[in-house]
Order: structure tokens, then sequence, then C-alpha cells
């Protein structure tokens, strides 16, 4: 197996192992967020606009690790710069 | 199917790009400094005023409320560069609707030159509120053996503005890309309302933890 397959099927498997983990801890910690909020919205109604505007502010910094994991994926896709210098290698020749 | 604005290429001359993202943000400040403009040239104090004054009004009041619920005692110094940064992101989000626009803060060069005006802000602000000395000595607290690492977070935090508003916006143009070829009718406009949404929350979410950064620089140290 040559290097340019080698590589693209390094780069393919490795972009869908990459979102296909990286989501699991975000989204168990927003669970996790979301039913806290739920119980202290139980217990504090008059609160509601303080809990949910911290709610909405902590899931958006949970989700950052996901969208790091989502942005290396597409990267590998879209802007792979290894696959870009093979192909360029290949037709310079 | 593209990356980013930076890759759609307008206009070239030699080695001058002038790409998407170039001219959406220009638009984008020119919208926004016209329409100011125009709204605040003739401003009433009586007791009915214009509706555009009166939208104006309270944007900028519910920005300065903001501001001081998170913590920045005097929000008028600050509310120049908070609400700037907090209105770019939003109609630059908003602005979506148009069709054929796609947002500049979907481009890392953006987000990055965004992270990196609150990287200078936050010293400026701790400077103009404590003095040299005041803010250096901040990075000791609570031991002198933090220091390194409060300089390692305040260069991660920058990095993680950037990279969390570049990919909030670029997950959105990329998802809707990739419905339009699978499933070309109805999912598509409901993924564009979630990146309206989403956008929304990514602008707040910048402002907000701006505010929080220049807050904890300038608050005075408790003995």
């Amino acid at each position: 197996m040559d290097s340019v397959t080698l590589i693209a099927m390094a780069s393919i498997i490795t972009a869908g192992v990459t979102i296909s983990i990286g989501c699991i801890g975000p989204a168990l910690g927003e669970g996790r967020s979301v039913a806290a909020a739920l119980t202290s919205l139980a217990q504090q109604p008059d609160a509601a606009a303080t809990i949910t505007r911290t709610l909405f502010v902590g899931l958006a910094m949970i989700e950052s690790t996901a969208i790091y994991s989502f942005v290396i994926s597409m990267i590998l896709i879209f802007a792979n710069p290894f696959w870009n210098h093979m192909i360029a290698e290949a037709t310079g020749k | 199917m593209h990356l980013s604005p930076d890759q759609v290429v307008l206009w070239r001359y030699g080695f001058i790009n002038l790409n998407a993202t170039i001219v959406t943000t220009w638009g984008l400040m020119l919208v926004l400094s016209i329409s100011s403009l125009l709204i605040t040239r003739r401003l009433e104090t009586e007791l009915t005023i214009s509706r555009w004054q009166c939208g104006l009004e309270i944007v900028v009041t519910a920005i300065m409320k903001q501001i001081e619920e998170a913590g920045l005692r005097q929000p008028e110094k600050y509310i120049g560069f908070l609400g700037t940064l907090f209105l770019f992101i939003a109609i630059a989000a908003i602005a979506t609707i148009i069709p054929g626009y796609e947002s500049p803060t979907g481009s890392l060069s953006t987000t990055a030159a965004l992270a990196i005006c609150v990287f200078v802000a936050v010293p400026f602000f701790g400077i103009a509120e404590q003095g040299l000395r005041g803010y250096l000595d901040s990075y000791l607290k609570p031991t002198v053996i933090m220091l390194p690492f409060n300089i390692i977070s305040e260069l991660s935090r920058t990095l993680a503005l950037a990279v969390r508003l570049f990919g909030n916006m670029m997950s959105g143009t990329m998802i809707l890309a990739i419905l339009l070829t699978i499933a070309p009718l109805i999912f598509p406009i409901v993924m564009s309302a979630l990146g309206l949404l989403t956008g929304m929350v990514q602008a707040y979410i910048f402002s907000i933890l701006a505010t929080v950064y220049i807050a904890a620089a300038t608050r005075e140290a408790k003995a």
C-alpha cells in the first residue's frame, strides 16, 4: 500500500473516530447540567431568568470541546494538508 | 463546498485577493456605522421619540445592564468595545437571512482577529484601572508559582474564544451545505433557523466572556 492510499485511509478513519468520540463527553456533561438546571428551576422558580441565562452560557462552554473535535474532523476531510501535499506532488510529477 | 468564505475569491490583482470575508466584513461595518449615524443625528429627549431611537436605546440599555450584572461597575467605559463586539457578531449571524451571504465569522481569520482584540483589551483596561504595577501583580496571585499557569491560561482562553466562534459558525454553514445536497426541501430551512439561534447565542457568549475577563482584570484585589 503506497503512502497516498495510507494517508487517505488514515484521514478518513480518523475523521470519523474523532467526531464520534469527541461528542460523547460533552453530550453527557450537557445532559447533567440541564438536569441540574431543571432541579433548581423547580426549587426556585423566581430565579428562572438567571438560571436560564447561566444554563445557556454553561452549555455553550461545554459545547466548545465538541466543536474542537468537529473542527479537526472537518480539517481532515476538507482542508487536509498532507493530502494536498501528496496531490501537489502527484500532479507536479 | 468550501470550508470558509476565505476561499471565495471575488477579485484578484496580482497577489491582492478580495475574498468574501473581507467584502462581508466591510459591508457589515458600513451598515452598522451608517445606520447608527443616521439614528443618532437628532436625538430627542421628550416624551415621544422616534421609533429608531427607541429601538437603539433598548439595545444600548440592555447591553449596559448585562455588563453591569457581569461585574463591571462603570459600564460606560467598556460598552464601546463590548457592545460593538456583540453587535458585530450578532448582525453577522442574523444577516444569513440574505440569500448568497455567508457570515464572515465563519472564517478563522475574523474570529482570531476578534479574539486578539479581546486579548489586547484585557491588559489595556486592567492597566487603565489598576496601574501597571497592580495589573502585573495580579498575575502573581494566589502564589508566585502560578505565574506560568496564569500566562498559559490567558493564551488558551484567547484560542478558545476564536475556535469556539469559528467552529459554531462554520458548522452551521457546513451542515446546511451538506443537507442541501441530500434532502433539499424542508430540512435545510430548519437547520438554517438553528444556525440563527446558535449565532445569537455565540455572540452573547463571546461578549459575556470578554466582559468576565475584563472584570477579572479590573477587579480591585481584596485584602
